[in-house]
């Protein structure tokens, strides 16, 4: 393990894998909880627009990715509701808003020639490989930060989550706690983009939170366990592709996945 | 790009034609608009617009796949694609149902599709150009034997989609009925299915993995807000994806704009206004 960490950038990499994993791994369990997947889907798609629009407009990098996803969850809350046939009009705008992706992308690269495909390729697929000191300590920090509110809202959260009427009738302010999970949920998406990319965002967001929700029905319990596993697929990932020469978040989203199916059909062998 | 377009149309449409690429191009896309308006009016009127994303994201490995073993991409799309399909269909109805557990499960085998892209590229260790293609379409580079291949598939999908129609609408409006009537309901799902399959392959070639949804679904959703009649919503369906990806791409052809980027605006804007009137 020593002899890993040697290395700067896999240090970096643990510190910012880290934070981010645990904010991941927490707010994935409510969007389970609440049902909000296709969301959360949604608003990868959004991170990577924004990204690649940010570095059109040359606002930086990150700022445009965080602006950009809070806004539209933001905007998302406003539409709010979970109705049916929905879908398609939520898979339509989300067509369109990668076709916008497409444009920045061709907007950025020209001119730029190698610079701005890779930059593309890694808003889509991760590069928490080739995090700078300074990128790895703000999103550790963020991670914390968003960890932190997501556990200080958690007990109204998940009665609100569980049972919506008996939580308004109870006085807990159901929508404020919808609007301000969105915030969050935005913020860990926008987080999540910088390890695995906002095409594999549902691998760290939601696998740990489906897996510990298989594993146990008690709230708190299954709340810490998705930040556990969370954290852990993220540590695991990163050691083996320091031995391996397959990209991280392919191996940090198969480690999710084939848990989620052991946890799933684990009984039946 | 390379001339100014005119006023005069038919000037125009010569200097679209001009090149060989464009040609290509234009063929297949009036090959995939009519597969892709057709299948996609069934589609919305089914309700497995969720089914159809979760196929076009496993044809993003498919096409690496065929790639890494020196195939044609688009037997590695139609592969993976109908094979998926057959899952789906033969799982029963889990992916449509809104239920908790299954969007989750959905969701992993998604991001885990995609995942499996990205490790075929890096194991091809193939440029950065290539996963772009596979993810945004890359119409200006179909070749001859794309265009073959897409017209065979194509002809088959319309020509099976054309038996199946009558009862596949009955079915979908009205499955109970339908199946006391003494409808095959099961199988057709299952062979509407893999009929959504080859569509989302030929589709990815125009507008790429991620785009799909945008030329399979919103013209049939568009045309379901404009007419409640299944014959008229289906010739509609299809027209709409006609016009869109023949003005898709001549925008980009005299525009800078990208072939994705176009298509998607198009549809989105009709789709908008078919929502608002």
């Amino acid at each position: 393990m020593s002899h890993i960490l040697a290395y700067d950038f896999m240090r970096n990499a643990a510190l910012a894998g880290t934070g981010i994993a645990l904010a991941a791994g927490l707010a994935g369990y409510f969007v389970v909880l609440r049902n909000q997947v296709f969301t959360s889907d949604a608003l990868g798609h959004v991170a990577f627009t924004s990204g690649l629009g940010a570095l059109v407009g040359g606002v930086q990098l990150l700022a445009g990715v965080f602006g950009g996803t809070i806004a539209v969850a933001l905007g998302m809350g406003g539409l709010g509701g979970r109705a049916r046939g929905r879908d398609v009009a939520v898979g339509t705008v989300f067509a369109w808003v990668l076709g916008c992706g497409v444009l920045f992308l061709s907007l950025y690269s020209r001119g730029r020639s190698a610079a701005g495909g890779t930059a593309g390729v890694s808003l889509l697929f991760g590069s928490i490989l080739g995090l700078r000191p300074a990128q790895a300590v703000t999103a550790a920090a963020a991670g914390v930060v968003i960890s932190a509110l997501l556990l200080l809202i958690a007990r109204p959260l998940l009665f609100l989550s569980v049972d919506p009427d008996v939580a308004a009738a109870r006085g807990v302010p159901a929508t404020a706690l919808s609007f301000g999970f969105l915030v969050l949920l935005g913020a860990t998406v926008a987080e999540a983009v910088q390890a695995v990319g906002a095409l594999l965002i549902l691998g760290l967001l939601v696998m740990p939170a489906a897996t510990a929700q298989r594993l146990t029905a008690r709230p708190y319990l299954g709340l810490a366990l998705s930040g556990v596993l969370a954290v852990l697929f993220v540590w695991a990932g990163l050691v083996l592709a320091f031995y391996l020469p397959y990209p991280a978040s392919f191996l940090i989203t198969t480690l999710a996945f084939a848990t989620y199916l052991v946890s799933r059909w684990g009984w039946l062998w | 790009m390379v001339d100014q377009p005119s006023w005069d149309l038919l000037a125009d449409l010569q200097l679209l034609l001009e090149f060989h690429f464009m040609q290509n191009a234009l063929l297949a896309g009036t090959l995939v608009a009519l597969l892709a308006g057709a299948t996609g009016y069934f589609i919305v009127l089914r309700g497995q617009s969720f089914a159809a994303h979760t196929l076009s994201q496993v044809g993003f490995p498919g096409a690496a796949a065929g790639i890494l073993l020196h195939l044609s991409p688009a037997l590695g799309l139609i592969g993976f694609c109908v094979t998926a399909a057959l899952g789906i269909g033969l799982r029963g109805r889990g992916l449509d149902a809104g239920w908790r557990g299954e969007s989750a499960a959905v969701g992993g085998i998604l991001a885990f599709a995609l995942a499996v892209g990205l490790l075929f590229f890096s194991l091809y260790a193939g440029s950065v150009e290539a996963i772009y293609a596979f993810l945004f379409g890359s119409i200006l580079g179909v070749t001859d034997r794309d265009v073959l291949v897409t017209a065979l598939t194509a002809a088959l999908a319309l020509l099976a989609l054309a038996v199946i129609g009558r009862p596949l609408i009955f079915a979908s409006v009205d499955p109970e009925a339908a199946e006391a009537r003494g409808v095959p309901v099961r199988a057709l799902a299952l062979a509407f299915l893999v009929l959504v399959a080859l569509s989302v392959a030929v589709a990815v070639q125009i507008v790429g993995t991620l785009l799909v949804f945008a030329l399979l679904v919103t013209p049939g959703a568009a045309a379901q807000r404009l007419t409640p009649r299944p014959g008229l919503g289906l010739g509609l369906s299809t027209v709409l994806s006609l016009l869109f990806v023949w003005s898709g791409l001549s925008v980009a052809y005299f525009s800078p704009l990208p072939v994705g980027f176009a298509v998607t605006t198009l549809a989105f804007g009709t789709y908008v206004l078919a929502r608002a009137r």
